[in-house]
Order: structure tokens, then sequence, then C-alpha cells
């Protein structure tokens, strides 16, 4: 029982259920389960994209442009879906993964291969994808009429009640709960980033894992690009912006060590769900749209210092029993 | 290691020394600084023009002002990205103030206190609690421009006193040179010094180039980490007062994205993004190079986002640059020698 109280997706569970209270004590309508369907569709493409973002911050990397990746799939398949209506949905949703993969293996490859820091690498080709959205759409919008029917209606087409865009993030996390937890090469990503150095003595191939999560999250954000572009019926040049930073915010309330190491795809689940819970009952209780980056940036920094006590504690308790035992 | 080898032929020891200055990073820096100058002025007749030179430098002054303490931030292998949100909320801060009646003085002091308080909370966060200081910045640069539009809304100062507009607009007496560009290169010998000649300096290079080993000597670690975050949001609110005082205006999304071209510069400029390693001179000239590029760009007009594309590429092949030089370089040039 004291093991679960250390755990610190428990604790933001638990600080989740908190605020569920909180705000349904004032506003009741919060807990209308059509509520909570309406969290999860907002949720769902950022937990599918903090979970790439996982992978990489656990190597001890960083991914600046998924924000901008995501976009420029996005830009694409809305341009291709505008100029050749006749492509079938799935080769759409194919062709945004694909585009995706390649994206974020010329960030895996620069890491890799070049080794250039992933700051470094995913700063630049931040601006480069983002520019490359506007050279590819000239300024202009894709807007809602310009879209067939299938690709706009594909994220809220739903089978009891829940929508294809909360069940393809479902299979996202089981995809890589399995992945992560029960593969080799899903373990030796953690080992990389709790060891650089010892995890090269044990035989992991360091560039291999780096060039592997790097794609993986390039892959899942492709997909977020069609999903996002088709479940706001317009992709323009500004499409997510600051997005990454929400990425990193959902893994870092979720528990992800920034250094690398730990982190696990439940917290990180649980960390863009708390962000929609936010937002979801700021706009519940009639707060101004303008607090939400202000609340944001306060939860982060509050969860890092929470997450870094608790750890500091866990350390010394372990350490303690470690001294007791000899 | 030339005084290691004193039996060596010395006119040898001098032609390496001048095939090490030919790939230093500096060099290929000047090199680039060169190559945009001449591509920039064959492709516009405006470019060369000491008016127009003299003017665009507004363009990325203020920008500058913050790479200065950056090249520190950086070296001491931290990084700082909430510095285009302290300029928000110091703009705002000063807004507020401006429309309460505060005359210029009392306008500057503001956004200078501001500034500084805002790195102080940076810095305090990050040294207190060990936290890395991209997770700490992160979260504070939502805070504070967030604060920035919880005050302002969708809503704009825009009454400055008139000579408020002096910093961001004035020129030195009758000269064309802006008072900006004479504070930069002020601020840029001063850090320079400080930086280069100072015990502060060297104490930089040895946090970044291993903190632990720093302490062990005596270094205090993290006083000095924080002193160089609140001298970070001390430039912050400097350009806050540059930036706002040229535009007359403050909006909440003001300087919007700058972080990552200020850490662009830096980086580009030869310091290195994993501490320990960089100096002013390299910063200096690679601030011109994008000035000027952009500028060059803008003379042919080339859309903003393409403009981004070719930073973006510049930063990525300039880092790359120093390990493909390595490779064309003769290995062991300093070992063949002592044979």
């Amino acid at each position: 029982m004291k093991d679960l109280f250390r755990k610190r997706e428990f604790n933001l569970f638990i600080f989740i259920l908190f605020i569920i209270f909180g705000v349904s004590w004032r506003t009741p309508s919060f807990l209308y389960i059509n509520n909570f369907v309406d969290i999860l569709n907002d949720t769902a493409i950022l937990s599918m994209v903090a979970i790439g973002q996982l992978m990489i911050i656990v190597t001890g990397g960083i991914d600046l442009s998924v924000g901008s990746s995501l976009a420029l799939s996005g830009m694409s398949v809305a341009l291709l879906n505008q100029y050749h209506p006749g492509i079938p949905i799935f080769m759409i949703i194919l062709i945004s993964i694909a585009i995706g993969l390649l994206l974020g293996s010329i960030n895996g490859l620069l890491v890799s291969r070049a080794k250039i820091p992933p700051i470094i690498t995913t700063l630049g080709t931040m601006s480069i994808y983002r520019g490359l959205v506007f050279v590819l759409c000239g300024g202009t919008w894709v807007s809602a009429h310009e879209m067939t029917e299938a690709f706009r209606v594909f994220p809220r087409r739903s089978f009891l009640g829940i929508s294809s865009l909360i069940y393809l993030s479902i299979l996202i996390v089981i995809l890589f709960l399995i992945f992560l937890n029960l593969t080799r090469t899903g373990r030796e990503i953690y080992g990389v980033g709790g060891n650089k150095i010892a995890s090269q003595y044990v035989g992991i191939n360091l560039k291999k894992i780096q060039y592997i999560v790097f794609t993986l999250c390039g892959g899942i954000t492709g997909l977020a690009g069609f999903l996002w572009v088709a479940r706001y019926a317009a992709a323009q040049s500004e499409t997510a912006i600051g997005f990454e930073l929400q990425t990193i915010a959902a893994c870092v309330i979720g528990g992800v060590s920034i250094t690398g190491g730990s982190g696990t795809i439940i917290g990180v689940v649980l960390g863009a769900f708390f962000m929609g819970i936010v937002y979801n009952a700021l706009t519940m209780i009639n707060v101004s749209p303008f607090w939400q980056m202000a609340i944001q940036g306060f939860i982060i920094i509050f969860a890092i210092i929470i997450n870094t006590v608790m750890d500091k504690r866990n350390q010394q308790l372990m350490l303690r029993k470690r001294s007791f035992n000899e | 290691m030339n005084k290691e080898n004193g039996v060596l032929d010395i006119k040898k020891i001098r032609k390496i020394s001048l095939l090490n200055i030919m790939w230093q990073w500096e060099t290929i820096l000047l090199f680039i600084f060169i190559m945009v100058a001449i591509i920039n002025s064959n492709l516009s007749p405006y470019f060369l023009d000491y008016t127009n030179l003299m003017n665009t430098t507004f363009n990325f002054i203020e920008k500058a002002i913050i790479a200065l303490p950056m090249i520190f931030v950086i070296i001491c292998g931290d990084i700082d990205i909430s510095v285009a949100s302290i300029i928000a909320l110091s703009s705002v801060f000063m807004g507020m103030a401006s429309q309460a009646g505060v005359n210029t003085f009392g306008l500057v002091a503001i956004g200078l206190f501001s500034g500084s308080a805002a790195g102080f909370l940076n810095g305090f966060i990050i040294t207190k609690f060990g936290i890395p200081a991209i997770a700490v910045t992160l979260g504070s640069m939502s805070l504070f421009r967030g604060i920035a539009y919880v005050i302002l809304g969708d809503k704009a100062f825009t009454k400055y006193p008139t000579s408020f507009a002096f910093f961001g607009q004035g020129y030195i007496g009758n000269t064309m040179i802006p008072f900006e560009l004479i504070l930069f290169f002020i601020l840029a010998i001063i850090f320079g010094i400080i930086l280069h000649k100072t015990t502060m300096g060297r104490r930089v290079f040895a946090i970044g180039n291993n903190s632990t080993a720093a302490r062990f000597s005596g270094i205090p670690v993290n006083r000095i980490r924080l002193i160089i975050f609140t001298v970070t949001g001390l430039c912050s609110g400097l350009a806050s007062i540059l930036l706002t005082s040229r535009i007359g205006s403050t909006r909440p999304n003001i300087a919007y994205g700058w972080e990552l071209e200020i850490i662009t510069t830096v980086v580009l400029g030869g310091v290195a993004i994993t501490g320990g390693k960089g100096n002013i001179f390299g910063v200096v000239i690679s601030i011109f190079i994008i000035g000027f590029l952009k500028f060059g760009m803008g003379l042919i007009n080339v859309p903003g986002k393409v403009m981004n594309i070719i930073i973006g590429l510049l930063l990525i092949l300039a880092i790359m640059l120093p390990e493909l030089l390595k490779r064309l370089k003769p290995k062991n040039s300093f070992s063949n020698i002592k044979k």
C-alpha cells in the first residue's frame, strides 16, 4: 500500500479525482458522461503524440519538431484529398503515417549518424518542416468544403458511442505498452536513457535505438496530423503551433524524468488527460480562456517540483533501507 | 602542446597554428558572413547602403542583447527557453505602469526589475530543487506569457510617454548609428571581458565541463547559475524596454518564438549545447550573419516562413560541418610531427 502511494501515476490519479470532485461540486454538469467523452476526444491526439515524445525523452532526447511535422503531414494529406478526392481514406491514413515516418527518420538520422544533439536537430527541423508547410500551401488554407465527406467525418465516426479517434488512441496506447514493456527493443530504450555508456557495454546499439524512437515518434505524429486536420476540418500553416510544448508538458506532468531513463505510458496518458480535464474544467467554471496558458505553466512547474522532491525522498528511503540491511 | 616539444622545428609549428586558425569556428563564421554579404549585395542593390544597413540592425539587436547572457547559460550546460515570455511579461508591466502615468525613468526601472525577478525565479527553482533548466523554463515560458495574457487578454497597451521612444528608435547624436546598436556593443564588450578575462568566466567554463568537479574545487556552482539566470532575466527586461519602445505598443504575443532564434544564434556562434565551450566573438558574428541573411532575403521578397527553412538548414549544417571537416582533415597531424 505504501508503495502504491509512492508511485507518481497513482498520485496523479488521486489528484485528477480530486479535481473532478472539486469541479463537479460547483458545476454538476461536469460529471455527465458526454462531457468525459468530449475530454477524451480532446486529449486523444495529445496523448498519442505524447507517447512518441515519451520514448524520445526516455532515451535522454527531446523532440521539438512534433508540432511542425504534425502540420506538414496534415497539410500534405489535406492537399492530396483536395486534388485527388478519389483516394480511399485508409490510403490517406497510410500516406500520413509514411510522411510522419520519413520526417521522424530524418530527425533520427541527424541525431544518430550526424551526432547532432536532439534539441538542436529538432530545433532546426522544427523551422524547416514549418517552412515546408508554408511552401506547400502557399499561405492559404485547406478548409472544410475542400475536403471530402469521408475525410472530414473519419475521426468523428463512432461505434458504440465512442469515436474512431478514441479507438485509435487506445490502439496506440496498447501497441506501445506492449512494445515498451514486453519487447527487447522497448527495454533497450529504457536502458539507453538510464545510462548511455553502460548500455553500450552490455551490447545495446545506441544509434539504432535513437533512430527507432525518432522514427516511431514521427509515425505517430504523422497519423496525428491526419486526425488533427480532419477533426478540425482545416489545414493551415499555423496548425498545431506550440503543440510540441504541450506534449512535453503531458510527459512532465505524467512523471517522465526529463533527463531520461524513467517514465511510463500510463503516466503520460494520465498527464494528457489531466491537461484536458483542467482546460475543460476552466470553461465549465467560467474562467476566461486567457488563463489557460498561465495555469498550464504553473501546473508544469508544480508537477516537476513535486516529482523531484518525491524522487529524492524515495532515494533517501532506499539508501536508508540498504544501510539498515547491511 | 607546443611548449612540451621544445625541439620542434619552429616553421612547422607556425604552419600548424595557421592551419588550426583556418579550421577554427570563428574563421568559418567570418567566411560565411562575407559570403552572405557578397551574395546579398549581388542580389539587391539596396543591401550595401549605409542607412539601410544601420536601420536593419533594429530588427535583431534586441535578440542579440539576450543572446549575450544566453552564451553563459549554455556554456554552464543549462538552457533558458523562457526569455521571450519574460519580454512579454516585462512589457505588460511597463504598459500597466505607463497607463497609470509613470514617467520614462520609472518604466525603465520596472522593465529591468520585472525581468530580473522573472529570471531570479527561474534560477531559484532550478538551483534550489536541482531540476533541469529546460523543464523549469518550459513551465515558466507558459507561466510568464500566460500572466501577460491574463492581464491583457485581447487588448493592447499603446500609451507610452514620448521620451520613452528614444530607447528603441533613437540615434546617437546626428549620426545614423542607432542607440540600440551602441548599447549592444558596450554590453558585448562587458560580457566578453567577464567571460574570457575574469575568474567568474573561468568558473562558468569549469561548471559547464564538469559541474561536480567544479563544486568539489570550491566553486559556488549554484550561486553562479542563479546569478546567470537572473542576469538573463535582466537582459530580457532590457530587450523588452527596447522592443516596447521601438514598436510603441504591447500585446501578449509580443516577441513570440524568439527564444528559438536566440538559441539558434548562440549555437551557430560555436557555443556547444552540451556546455563548456564557446566564445563571445563567434556569437557576435553569428548574430550579424543571421540578421543580414534575413535582411537580404527580405529585400528580394522571401516570405518569413521560408527564411526560417534557411535558418534551420544553416543551423543543422553548421553543427554538422566540424564533424565533416574532422574527417577531411589529415589525421593526427601532431603525432606525425612528434615522430
